[in-house]
């Protein structure tokens, strides 16, 4: 039997050993047992070092508020740091080890920090770092230099770079009453609230249920406090409408009563079962939230309070009738307030030896006194504990006579031994959650704790959340909480009984013991009470520049046990009471959340791929896929040994000299249907649509309200009533909000449906001088003759039985044609064209092709249409209607909309006859040494086979007036300076003969 | 966040789309008043308390909403379609 090991607890279950390792030595404990509570059963006093005094630190507490005992849980090569051992369940194969320290724990070199603590105090290295005023440190690049060491020594454990295996999962929940914590109020309010029919949800951070009731002494409806628990917990299961979630920590409390929790469904499980994720994140909506979250119970701050063996009351409490472990064989007690005595009077009852206890208060009430009389300890009433004496685990404790008026420590100080001492500095509600949803906490002076205020969102709170401490009031507010969440009405059935041993809630004013030695106000981050005060003496007066100088209550504990001792010390220092110190607001999480369950299953790339009609052929004809925002399209179809610039000069060139044809597929297409169509495509882009012929197409420009350049495309009036809008497709899904938003918002009496048809869709490019041939070799049911279908003109017909329809328009400066046809049979018609233009010497050509082919007409594309550009700037102005008005036209007159400064769209020629880069700036005079003066840059380049030379678009400062002059460009990130020639963006047959044919 | 669309119901935010300031009042057409057309494209109150706005439930039935959403507490105290509503029925007062 391990040392520490007695007969109570009622957690743990016996007949189960489990076996560990902890820093690579086996140990075993029970089944319920936690990570901290074994450890300790085996005689475990050390658990960690500190932050950066590197002190020995054991267990200050039993829960989740655990400063001191952090470890390094090891998972196959995946490592999770920082958790608290009061909060690992133990599991057969569990490996933790410790933290901060080296090269052991028992023996740490940085322990040294301790000789030096006079000067690591607060700021000590924002001070001491500084770094010279000149030279190679100078400023913080010193700091930078040695943070890299200071960050090894002060610290926590280390991040894991392993890929975690494990996985997570995220649940939506929808409840009427989400109850938070599951003691006595807790479980009330959701019985009361089940039985009025509502759905339930508790939530409880343990593993069991029951909260304080499995761990105190007391009797509810005449059953112990435990085995009530268990009753309630099973009556809740058998409610349809009430889910039951253990292991599960709410942690954060945001808008319209959605909350945030953290399942930790196999932690506890040496292999988690079929399909179980490691941890599972709740999103719940709650109608209204009871908030049972009960109580921290806070350390008091005196020389030595950190040593190993130094606990919270009712920690040492909790191990003993809880976990069946008892902390200590001669137990001490220190305390400010009523609730401790309890505690003492447990171990007492568990098998230890009760030596002393030290109240600051002068006098007990006589109901307090007879149960420090049970303890048979001795009584030491306005006492102190001044220091503590030990290495790794506490040996003996010294105390004087203290005066609560006054703070001061008279008389000889009297030396006792002791093993375990217990401390107590009154409750702190847990009114985290209650502040994250908005509301400022209130101190309240007579229990010296914020408590929760008037609730800003649907919440009720109940039993010590409220600071109502005592389980008989615990009961009767939760259930009164619960039944006001779910709607009903109080019943007059009596409440459960309890029988509690006496107190008094309302601890005495004292937080701090001021006397020689190192007093800790919050243990994880190592903040002593004279941090505080230095900080205070160096001029912080708000709490917040309090809280982020000493960085107290910034650790992974959020300050739960230190932020109430820290303000009073600072009140004290500023001569102000609390409430005016005021305190920081709580933020989520309450508690450490796993970053994979925040992620859940959305890692990777989750975004939608969009892939054409035509993906599979391209793919098996030899494409480069490449992708474009959500689509996929081919970018060269290489032939074997050719470099991408080799594909694709191919690709241009044939196109220009025979034909070739290009999957159009992703561009946006909009069906515009009503009586209202074209005044509403009148209204939409700055040219005329209403004059548009029933099957003639138009190239259209849109602006943004503000006179801005928005996106162009054709747009094709397949009948008096029928528009089909091609968009950009990169901007399709916007200029379909667009036009929406104008429908529905701006303009709701036109007689407009618009409707988004790209998927419906399949379209193919094919253009070149032998285009019009191929088309007549495999269309039927129409000519494709000039009078027939003319440039800019629509027609129907069919491709191996499957109706088209075919515009003659061209993006490539060839006469070409885009076919469309319903989306299922684009690869029929695909092929079926790619056959036809065998004999001709068709090519199949991609984005590349495309963009040279562009490049060389100088037609804009989202390169140039960037949000920063008007129509006049891409020389589009003679699509600006002065007939009507349009979007944007009221805008796009503005001053600094039409000053000759502006940049303009120019082509560029290399006269290097070296490549152009995109993104380069365009400069006057070459300073290749100190680049500077850029008068534009390059939108998009490519070497021209129809020129034979490098050539560009660009943005430049008054680019037309600038035509026929030199320029250079000026690239240093790439090196690529040279010269340029400065001419007209349309390079290639600019009269449009070629297309026009 | 929920809204609560009129057609589809209490919908999570991501299922809609911020389409801009409900306050914004567009001139006609012609109108050849620069201030007002300034106004509509660039003022905003900014207020901190109630705000006008358009969403459009973009991941539903794609129809756009006025929506009254304090700025402070996130609290919506109302939903309407915008369809029909030239421009606000009412200005908020919002702290410039």
């Amino acid at each position: 039997m391990s040392p520490r090991r007695i007969e109570t607890g009622n957690r743990i279950d016996r007949l189960k050993t489990i076996r560990f390792t902890f820093d690579g030595a086996a140990y075993t404990g029970h089944a319920g047992d936690t990570l901290a509570s074994a450890l300790l059963a085996n005689g475990v006093t050390l658990f960690g070092r500190s932050f950066k005094y590197h002190r020995p630190r054991g267990l200050l507490s039993a829960g989740v508020e655990e400063p001191n005992a952090l470890v390094t849980v090891l998972r196959g090569d995946v490592r999770e740091p920082n958790i608290a051992a009061t909060m690992v369940e133990i599991h057969d194969g569990l490996v933790a080890i410790s933290q901060n320290r080296f090269p052991s724990l028992s023996w740490d070199i940085n322990a040294v920090n301790q000789l030096g603590g006079k000067i690591l105090s607060a700021g000590f290295y924002y001070k001491t770092f500084m770094g010279p005023v000149i030279g190679p440190f100078k400023g913080t690049r010193f700091w930078m230099f040695c943070e890299h060491f200071i960050r090894r020594a002060a610290g926590l454990g280390r991040a894991g770079s392993a890929a975690d295996p494990a996985r997570y999962e995220r649940m939506n929940a929808f409840c009427d009453v989400l109850v938070v914590g599951s003691g006595p109020a807790g479980l009330m309010a959701a019985k009361a609230a089940a039985d009025q029919g509502a759905r339930v949800i508790l939530a409880e951070l343990d593993p069991r249920f029951g909260g304080s009731a499995n761990w105190s002494d007391e009797t509810i409806d005449g059953l112990p406090s435990a085995d009530w628990a268990r009753r309630a917990v099973k009556q809740l299961e058998g409610h349809d409408n009430v889910r039951l979630l253990p292991r599960t920590t709410v942690w954060g409390y945001y808008d319209n009563n959605t909350l945030a929790a953290l399942e930790r469904v196999s932690d506890h499980k040496e292999n988690p079962g079929k399909g179980e994720p490691l941890h599972r994140y709740w999103a719940i909506r709650a109608g209204s939230v009871v908030l049972a979250t009960g109580a921290f119970e806070r350390p008091l701050v005196f020389p030595g309070n950190d040593r190993p063996g130094v606990m919270l009351a009712h920690a040492a409490e909790r191990y003993a009738n809880e976990f069946g472990v008892l902390p200590g064989d001669k137990v001490a007690l220190f305390t400010n307030n009523d609730s401790a005595y309890r505690s003492a009077l447990a171990l007492k009852k568990a098998g230890a030896q009760i030596v002393a206890i030290a109240d600051v208060r002068p006098e007990l009430s006589g109901d307090v006194r007879k149960l420090a009389e049970e303890t048979e300890a001795e009584i030491l009433t306005g006492h102190a504990v001044i220091a503590t004496e030990g290495g790794r685990a506490l040996t003996g404790l010294k105390l004087q006579r203290f005066d609560m008026a006054n703070g001061g420590l008279t008389g000889d100080a009297r030396s006792i031994h002791a093993d375990c001492l217990l401390m107590s500095g009154g409750w702190s509600p847990t009114i985290h959650l209650a502040s994250q949803a908005g509301a400022r906490a209130e101190w309240s002076p007579a229990r010296q704790a914020f408590l929760p205020p008037q609730p800003t969102q649907k919440w009720i709170g109940a039993g010590a959340f409220t600071g109502s401490f005592s389980t008989a009031e615990a009961i009767a507010e939760g259930r009164a909480a619960g039944l006001a969440a779910a709607g009903g009405s109080s019943t007059p059935t009596a409440l459960p009984s309890v029988e509690a041993a006496p107190g008094d809630p309302d601890p005495a004013p004292v937080f701090e013991i001021r006397a020689k030695g190192k007093s800790f106000v919050d243990f994880q981050h190592d903040v002593t009470a004279e941090d505080v005060r230095l900080a205070h003496r160096e001029g912080f007066v708000s709490v917040e520049h309090l809280k982020r100088y000493t960085t107290l209550g910034m650790a992974t504990d959020q300050g739960k046990s230190s932020n109430v001792p820290g303000l009073s010390i600072m009140a004290e220092a500023l001569g102000k009471p609390i409430p005016e110190v005021g305190t920081t607001r709580f933020r989520p999480p309450f508690a450490p959340v796993s970053i994979g369950s925040l992620a859940a299953e959305r890692f990777g790339d989750l975004k939608p791929e969009r892939l054409t009609p035509m993906h599979d052929w391209h793919v098996d004809n030899g494409a480069t896929m490449y992708s474009a925002g959500l689509w996929y399209r081919p970018m060269i179809y290489g032939l074997s040994g050719e470099t991408i610039e080799q594909a694709y000069v191919r690709e241009a060139r044939a196109t220009r000299e025979t034909a070739g044809i290009v999957d159009v597929s992703t561009l946006g297409k909009i069906a515009i249907q009503g009586p209202d169509a074209a005044e509403f495509l009148d209204r939409v882009y700055t040219n005329m649509f209403s004059t548009l012929a029933v099957g003639k197409a138009r190239y259209g420009l849109m602006l943004r309200e503000d006179g801005f350049a928005f996106d162009d495309g054709t747009t094709w009036r397949l009948g008096e009533q029928d528009f089909l809008m091609t968009t950009t497709t990169a901007n399709a899904g916007k200029v379909m909000q667009h036009l929406e938003y104008f429908l529905d918002v701006i303009w709701p009496e036109l007689k407009v449906h618009v409707t988004s048809v790209t998927d419906q869709w399949a379209g193919a490019a094919i253009g070149g001088p032998k285009a019009r041939q191929i088309l007549a070799a495999s269309v039927t049911g129409t000519a494709v003759d000039n009078v027939t279908l003319p440039f800019m003109g629509i027609v129907r017909g069919e491709i191996s039985g499957v109706p088209v329809m075919i515009c003659r328009l061209s993006f490539s400066g060839e006469m070409a044609f885009e076919v469309y046809c319903g989306a299922g049979y684009g690869t029929h018609v695909w092929e079926t064209l790619v056959a036809a233009g065998k004999p001709f010497g068709l090519v199949t050509y991609g984005l590349e092709a495309l963009g040279t082919m562009r490049i060389e007409k100088g037609h804009v594309t989202g390169a140039e249409i960037d949000g920063r550009t008007t129509a006049r700037d891409l020389h589009l102005d003679w699509m600006l209607s002065k007939k009507k008005p349009f979007i944007g036209s009221a805008m796009m007159d503005r001053e600094g909309l039409v000053s000759s400064d502006r940049l303009e769209l120019v082509g560029l020629m290399a006269l290097d006859n070296r490549p152009l880069n995109g993104g380069a700036h365009i400069v006057e005079e070459l300073d290749e040494a100190n680049p500077h003066g850029s008068i534009g840059h390059i939108t998009a380049c490519c070497y021209s086979p129809a020129l034979g030379k490098h050539i560009a678009l660009a943005l430049v400062k008054g680019g037309k007036a600038r035509h026929g002059t030199r320029a250079h460009v000026s690239d240093p990130l790439r090196n690529r300076f040279g010269p340029v020639e400065i001419v007209s963006n349309h390079f290639y047959d600019p009269d449009g003969s070629r297309m026009h044919g | 966040m929920l809204i609560t669309c009129p057609y589809c119901g209490p919908r999570d935010v991501i299922e809609f789309t911020y389409q801009g300031d409900g306050n914004r009042e567009r001139p006609e057409p012609a109108s050849q008043n620069f201030e007002a057309w300034n106004a509509y494209v660039y003022d905003r109150l900014n207020p901190a308390g109630d705000h006008n706005e358009i969403w459009q439930h973009s991941g539903g039935c794609r129809s756009h909403l006025r929506v009254v959403r304090n700025t402070l507490t996130h609290e919506i105290s109302s939903v309407a379609f915008a369809r029909g509503d030239h421009g606000p029925r009412r200005k908020m007062e919002g702290k410039s």
